[in-house]
């Protein structure tokens, strides 16, 4: 028997220049924070990557205070075809930086280069290309054309680029200024984002990068002069996010977490529906709200499914971020290992069937290998809790009434997939689903015109095409 | 599968899977079996092809697959202008691919029309390199049965170690599985000749099916009717192979062997030119059908062009220069 061995590929690290240690952005400059500093890690390595300032309450009152000047003196009153300007040049300076974007994201966050490369930055440009072309034609948005103000924006470590680039775009091509503060295991991209402003001319205060955990995330949440709160991320945090802004008249998104259904009948185009689920729990580690972290399987077609699966499982290449034929890369964090480990451990507890394919993972840096659990019923935690990993939980149904039933049996309402054949049953049962994003033979699509969204406790409002434009007008 | 067909392992050199009884034993059943099989996604059949052509073959993998593609060429010539000396040279160039070195491996096969096959022999003599014939009617296979049957016979008399046949797509079009199913069965047994049967590769013409599912259903028809090889293209029609095409035929093998346990190997024709193609075509091989399939036994490019291309990688892996096309033979 022949064995294709693929050669290491790896993308050279050499495009990107890590500074030692990296200050706040604020009002157009790099500025030193008045708090302490933290260490950002390669989660692939556990190699320290640079020192980074944590934002105190000073430093968040500045930002705020800078995108307040900038608001009412220049951005606030900018005409839309002229900020739009500013937009495509961001998104064209995003797509001509693209590798080193892709590569300093993959360093930072630990997802495999193929996925920063081919998802994260291209989509990235497309949502600032996206809402450039909204700016001067907001009368047309159906939700007014006057933008709020100051938008205080939170963002999660699975996309870091991605979710700057849907937090952005359109709070700047409504005409408001923002403050923004990238995780603190991820904020590499974001303080590169900082340069691009400066690259773009973009007028000093419009965007502000504050770096920092949730003291920084907590104290620029509740700032007095914050009109606009945009957050993604747990819905622990949203929770508190939104008692914290409770009685104020600030404006709230929330984008939470997930545990999505993602649901094949037994007239599903198979191989297709095998794809959908590794893609569905696999892309980005599993580090995403909307995964399909919940097989709902026909009965009929279970075993088949399941054998398919385990199959293709058994090709998913584990390993080395930057090398391009990597399928899955390193947990993000250490925290976040933990949290995988415990919850697949009570999986196993609780009597489900753990499996993973033989994968050998690499002796530092934070990883876990692809995992399915089969003998999930809806009693399980591990049915229940978001794991936020690459674990995914199988369950069977007999009828579609049975799969509706226990897709919709969740407090989470992010998003839902349907593989069926017969287009009379997706649009049935896509509209019985109570979740904001539906995906019919296909999963984990996202592009800039299509809104995207939650259901219950998966936060509310919309990001992404004319609906995203709501959050940020008047 | 969805379909409750079972069969059981047929022994290689029986003319008709004996296992399909059931299932071939009328035209509505046969009809019932293809169209039970789990449909294709055109978008993710063509997402997961084009994903799998994004992995990036370097270095030791990239002298690896190189040589398995050379290993796994059908150097093909079916013009009407082909003469024995045409034939002769191709023989040539497919034993000794690269006359500079003597490391290069020979191609599998040398592919013309059946009357070619005799030259094609002589002047392949002992060596390994096999002569594939295409054969009834090719390309288009508008002929009577017994003319394609004939033409069968005859590559075979004339030494055809493989024989290329097209399928009747006007038939299986209409619906009329079951005459597909039985003339493939009918150039199997024409097939047999004196030191054994030749091996039979079955053309779909995918760019005439144009649907995967249609794909799918020609695959098994075929394999169900004792196919060694389910081949794309004739290389006459547009599109020839493509990598989501190869990829539903892949998973054909793949659940065929699982389910009978018995083999069948893949062969892409047409449209493929570079290296870099055709690593793409290996990596997919190696990904969905498995490495068992990374064998010129059970994976063959049908290709004129592709042969150079390979050929100067291979050097350029080796001394680290490119070097130009005049370095090549032409044949």
């Amino acid at each position: 028997m022949n064995t294709f061995e693929y050669a290491p590929a790896p993308e050279s690290r050499a495009i990107v220049d890590i500074k030692p240690s990296y200050g706040l952005f604020v009002g157009g400059e790099f500025v030193d924070g008045h708090g302490r500093s933290f260490k950002t890690i390669s989660p692939s390595t556990e190699e320290v990557l640079s020192e980074v300032a944590e934002a105190d309450e000073t430093d968040v009152d500045l930002a705020v205070k800078a995108a307040r000047r900038a608001h009412s003196r220049v951005w606030g009153r900018m005409p839309g075809k002229e900020r739009a300007k500013y937009l495509f040049r961001i998104a064209r300076i995003i797509q001509e930086r693209g590798r080193e974007l892709a590569v300093l994201e993959s360093i930072d966050n630990g997802k495999p280069i193929k996925e920063t490369r081919d998802v994260d930055v291209p989509i990235a440009a497309a949502h600032f290309f996206y809402y450039a072309g909204w700016a001067d034609k907001l009368k047309y948005s159906g939700h007014g054309t006057e933008s709020l103000g100051v938008a205080g924006q939170v963002i999660p470590w699975n996309f870091p680029l991605l979710m700057l680039s849907w937090k952005i775009a359109p709070a700047l091509a409504c005409g408001n200024t923002v403050v923004l503060k990238p995780a603190e295991t991820t904020p590499l991209t974001a303080l590169l984002f900082a340069e691009i402003c400066q690259q773009a001319d973009l007028p000093p205060g419009v965007v502000n990068i504050i770096t920092g955990a949730g003291d920084t995330g907590r104290t620029l949440v509740s700032h007095p002069d914050v009109d606009k709160v945009a957050f993604t991320g747990s819905t622990e945090v949203g929770r508190a996010i939104a008692k914290s802004v409770a009685g104020s008249d600030k404006r709230v998104t929330l984008e939470l977490g997930g545990k999505a259904a993602n649901i094949v009948f037994d007239d599903a185009p198979l191989d297709q529906a095998v794809e959908g689920i590794v893609n569905g729990i696999f892309f980005n580690q599993g580090h995403v709200c909307c995964a399909g972290s919940r097989l709902l399987v026909q009965e009929s077609v279970a075993d088949e499914v399941l054998g398919r699966l385990k199959r293709r499982m058994g090709t998913l290449r584990v390993g080395d971020p930057l090398d391009k034929n990597t399928d899955v890369g390193a947990i993000n964090s250490a925290e976040q290992l933990a949290k995988i480990r415990r919850l697949s451990q009570i999986g196993e507890q609780e009597g489900a069937e753990r499996w993973s394919a033989p994968c050998d993972l690499p002796d530092h840096g934070f990883w876990f290998p692809p995992t399915v659990f089969t003998g999930v019923t809806q009693a399980h935690r591990i049915a229940r809790e978001e794991i936020f990993g690459p674990v995914l939980s199988v369950l069977t149904f007999r009828t579609p009434g049975e799969a509706v039933e226990k897709a919709n049996n969740t407090p989470y309402g992010l998003s839902a997939g349907v593989w069926t054949e017969k287009g009379s049953r997706i649009l049935k049962v896509a509209n019985a689903l109570r979740a904001g994003v539906v995906w019919a033979n296909t999963f984990n699509k996202f592009d800039p015109t299509s809104p995207f969204g939650g259901y219950k406790e998966s936060g509310y409002g919309r990001e992404g095409g004319r609906h995203g434009l709501e959050a940020y007008l008047r | 599968m969805t379909s409750t067909a079972t069969p059981t392992a047929g022994p290689h050199d029986d003319p008709v899977e004996p296992g399909w009884a059931d299932v071939t034993a009328s035209e509505s059943s046969l009809r019932r079996f293809l169209h039970g099989l789990p449909g294709v996604d055109q978008v993710g059949a063509e997402q997961r092809a084009a994903g799998l052509g994004t992995r990036s073959i370097k270095t030791t993998a990239k002298a690896f697959a190189i040589d398995l593609a050379i290993r796994m060429v059908d150097l093909t010539t079916l013009e009407g202008q082909d003469t024995r000396g045409k034939v002769k040279a191709l023989s040539a160039k497919a034993m000794r691919p690269d006359p500079a070195d003597p490391t290069c491996p020979p191609v599998a096969a040398v592919c013309v029309y059946p009357d070619m096959v005799a030259v094609a022999k002589e002047a392949l003599g002992a060596s390994e390199v096999h002569v594939a014939s295409v054969a009834t009617a090719f390309p288009s296979g508008r002929a009577a049965m017994d003319v394609k049957l004939a033409d069968t016979r005859d590559a075979v008399a004339a030494g055809a170690d493989e024989v290329d046949m097209v399928i009747d797509r006007g038939a299986f079009l209409a619906g009329h599985y079951l005459q597909v199913f039985e003339e493939i069965g009918a150039v199997r047994e024409a097939c047999a000749g004196e030191g054994g049967a030749a091996h039979l590769k079955v053309i779909l013409e995918t760019g005439e099916l144009q649907t995967y599912d249609n794909v799918r259903r020609a695959s098994w028809l075929a394999m169900m009717a004792g196919a060694d090889f389910i081949k794309t293209s004739t290389g006459k029609v547009q599109p020839a192979a493509t990598p989501p095409v190869t990829l539903v035929m892949l998973e054909a093998v793949r659940d065929y062997r699982e389910q009978t346990g018995r083999m069948v190997g893949v062969k892409p024709a047409g449209g493929i030119r570079t290296s870099k193609d055709a690593i793409k075509y290996l990596v997919m091989v190696n990904e969905v059908a498995g490495p068992d399939w990374l064998e010129p036994d059970w994976f063959r490019f049908g290709a004129s062009t592709l042969l150079n291309d390979l050929l100067m990688q291979r050097t350029r892996l080796a001394t680290g220069r490119y070097s130009g096309p005049d370095y090549f033979t032409l044949d």
